[in-house]
């Protein structure tokens, strides 16, 4: 049975192309590593040169390597007195012109959000991963959870959009690293990589992508010439907003007021409601162009696994032991979390018996796909919140149930 | 160049209250800036919330205002990214030592090249006269309708203790001092701190029974004196003013690019980098 993924033709086999092993692919590429060190290998990829952050299970690892590899290309590593401090200081790194990150987990995600609010308001484009633990508060550092998948929507205050993203597996743990510092770059936000502490831990073997095969989106700058009025917050006619770096020719104030196309403070009501209208738009508009997923033993299949990150991986395993066995079980993989994929969803449930939705808390993600599928009634939640890894067979004894074949 | 040369015309007038010493010390520091002849192209300045941060918008340089107290932390990043750039940061007593406290410190710590400004008013004005870190105790606020009970920072003690290179005082009513103070602390290799005592009639004046704007301004003139003055001798209570750390110590974004260098060296040779004796510590030894 075929393991179709959307994006190209590629087999999934976790994520390794497996005719191109021996064939021209050096031996330094191929690496046997934990997924935050694949976080790493894709940001350094992406052309990330600053990173800030603060140390926190289980995300330090991309803190501890960026601080040895970040100063072998010239880049700047430093690790701040919090994760508040560390979210403003790669926000004013953005601003002279640089790539950036931060990396951390559940409490420190919350600490985080207010400057993302920011980075959302004054549209400065950063890439904050949260490798996921259990929660609320400490709750358990050590083991997995995905209980921060609402908080990466609607974590900040107000009217905002965002994009989050996912992976499964360490090539695509590399691959949406690269993904989101592009799409950080294009629509100039913030864009969170929402790991987890099974993905974030796991080692498996990644290969890098020789330079060149991934595309890479570098920063717009205005050429807008000196002495000429340069304007930091009109859109071009096709929504973005080239930049202009601090120390550049072009003066210019940045602010998380409400704010006109000079940046400066206004509380103006047409200027608030087109603000806000247009950071929301340059995101839920192109939902289409943002959204990431994959696709296995999905073609006619009658129950389908809505799943991503860690969570994913058992729904895969699932359904290709049940399609062996003949019975009609796929996984749709989510790879973009925010903006939600709705019309996507829908479309590919819609000849469904039943969707299962297959995550690691109490149903974030299966509260979205009942709001955007033909029949919510048909929509179940395989879920584990004791932050052990959901299994095959926790998902099966639902499917069973739910086929009403008992356990 | 005259001074509205410095300032974005298009945003005035400011929004400060009639009296408020804000808008003295943003003239001092453009004057400052005016005589060190610094080109407006290598200046950010950058602020967080309060009176004081609006500062920013008023001036022709790269301006970024930031959150409440995080305007060290944004500051940090831009100066480490880029340290070429002068980080000018302009903040208000609750902005830099309530919510900013810890940035503040730290910021210290590290001994960064950045300017940081605080302007004392000893009280939250924007959002209405609420008590601060620096208001002290017996003072009245709306938030300490029997007058506060809380002590509070000396900024210039604090400084010196976290770490600041160059740690001065002034006040607004010393126009003069401010600007050569102001000119020091700009030059200065490292983490500077100016503390300004500024007036609020609004709010603190108002609620203390100190008067109005001018009143205010004598206050700051008679309770000061000049560090080593005849006055402060005769009179400890007053308020010293004055440098009162200015060292050279090892610049955090200058340290970096050593770390940068030995990174590079060793991932071109492939061969483990060899500890090396932290500069900082060697200074120490000594210094003690």
């Amino acid at each position: 049975m075929t393991d179709n993924i959307n994006s190209n033709s590629v087999n999934d086999n976790n994520g390794i192309k497996p005719n191109n092993i021996n064939n021209g692919i050096k031996a330094n590429n191929i690496k046997f590593i934990q997924g935050n060190e694949a976080c790493v290998e894709g940001a350094l990829y992406a052309g990330v040169d600053f990173f800030a952050g603060y140390p926190i299970t289980p995300s330090t690892e991309i803190a501890e390597l960026l601080s040895k590899k970040l100063p072998e290309k010239g880049g700047k590593f430093i690790q701040m007195e919090d994760e508040i401090a560390s979210m403003c200081a790669i926000i004013g790194a953005s601003l002279t012109g640089h790539k950036v990150m931060t990396a951390t987990s559940g409490p420190g995600f919350s600490l985080k959000q207010e400057a993302l609010g920011y980075a959302c308001m004054a549209e400065i484009p950063c890439v904050i991963v949260n490798v996921q633990r259990g929660g609320p508060s400490t709750g358990n550092p050590t083991h997995v959870s995905q209980g921060d998948i609402n908080q990466a929507r609607w974590g900040t205050h107000g009217d905002h959009a965002i994009i989050a993203l996912t992976a499964s597996n360490h090539q695509d743990v590399f691959e949406v690293t690269v993904d989101a510092f592009n799409l950080a770059e294009t629509y100039r936000t913030p864009v969170i990589l929402l790991f987890d502490e099974v993905v974030g831990h796991m080692r498996e073997k990644l290969i890098i992508p020789e330079k060149g095969e991934l595309p890479i989106v570098d920063r717009l700058r205005t050429s807008v010439r000196k002495g000429v009025d340069y304007h930091p917050y009109l859109p071009r006619e096709d929504g973005r907003l080239p930049m202009s770096d601090f120390g550049a020719e072009h003066r210019y104030n940045v602010t998380g007021l409400f704010h006109d196309m000079w940046g400066f403070p206004s509380n103006n009501p047409q200027v608030v409601r087109e603000l806000l209208h247009h950071l929301v738009d340059k995101i839920e508009n192109n939902v289409h162009t943002i959204t990431r997923y994959k696709e296995h033993y999905l073609e006619g299949a009658d129950y389908i696994l809505i799943s991503y990150g860690s969570s994913a991986r058992s729904a895969i395993h699932m359904a290709k032991n049940r399609r062996e066995r003949g019975e009609k079980v796929g996984v749709l993989e989510l790879q973009s979390i925010w903006p939600f994929p709705e019309v996507m969803v829908r479309e590919k449930c819609a000849n469904a018996k039943a969707v299962i939705v297959v995550e690691m808390n109490m149903g974030q993600v299966m509260r979205e796909v009942k709001a955007c599928v033909d029949n919510p009634s048909k929509v179940f939640l395989a879920n584990r919140i004791d932050n052990k890894l959901i299994n095959p067979t926790n998902i099966k004894t639902l499917l069973r149930i739910i086929q009403g074949r008992g356990v | 160049m005259a001074i509205k040369d410095y300032i974005r015309q298009r945003y005035f007038p400011q929004m400060w209250c009639p009296g408020c010493g804000h808008g003295i010390i943003l003239n001092s520091l453009l004057r400052a800036v005016d005589e060190l002849g610094l080109d407006k192209n290598g200046i950010v300045m950058t602020s967080g919330i309060g009176c004081s941060a609006r500062i920013s918008g008023y001036v022709d340089f790269h301006s970024l205002h930031t959150l409440h107290g995080r305007a060290l932390a944004f500051a940090t990043g831009v100066k480490l990214s880029k340290p070429e750039l002068r980080l000018i940061v302009p903040m208000g007593d609750g902005d830099a030592l309530a919510i900013g406290g810890n940035h503040f410190i730290h910021a210290a710590r590290r001994n960064i090249d950045i300017t940081a400004i605080v302007m004392n008013n000893r009280i939250y004005g924007m959002t209405g006269g609420q008590y601060s870190p620096l208001s002290g105790p017996g003072k009245k606020a709306t938030t300490a309708p029997y007058t506060t009970i809380d002590n509070q920072f000396d900024v210039v003690d604090l400084s010196i203790a976290a770490g600041a290179s160059f740690v001065a005082r002034s006040t607004a009513y010393h126009v003069l001092e401010c600007i050569d103070i102001l000119k020091k602390a700009i030059q200065h290799k490292g983490f500077s701190v100016v503390e300004i005592l500024s007036q609020c009639p609004t709010h603190y004046g108002r609620k203390n029974k100190e008067g109005d704007a001018a009143q205010m301004l004598e206050v700051q003139k008679n309770t000061t004196a000049k560090l080593g003055s005849k006055a402060l001798e005769n009179d400890p209570t007053l308020i010293p003013r004055g440098i009162f750390v200015d060292i050279d110590a090892p610049e955090y974004c200058e340290e970096y690019d050593k770390i940068v260098q030995r990174a590079m060296k060793a991932s071109q040779s492939g061969k483990p980098e060899e500890p090396l004796v932290n500069p900082l510590i060697q200074q120490s030894c000594v210094t003690q």
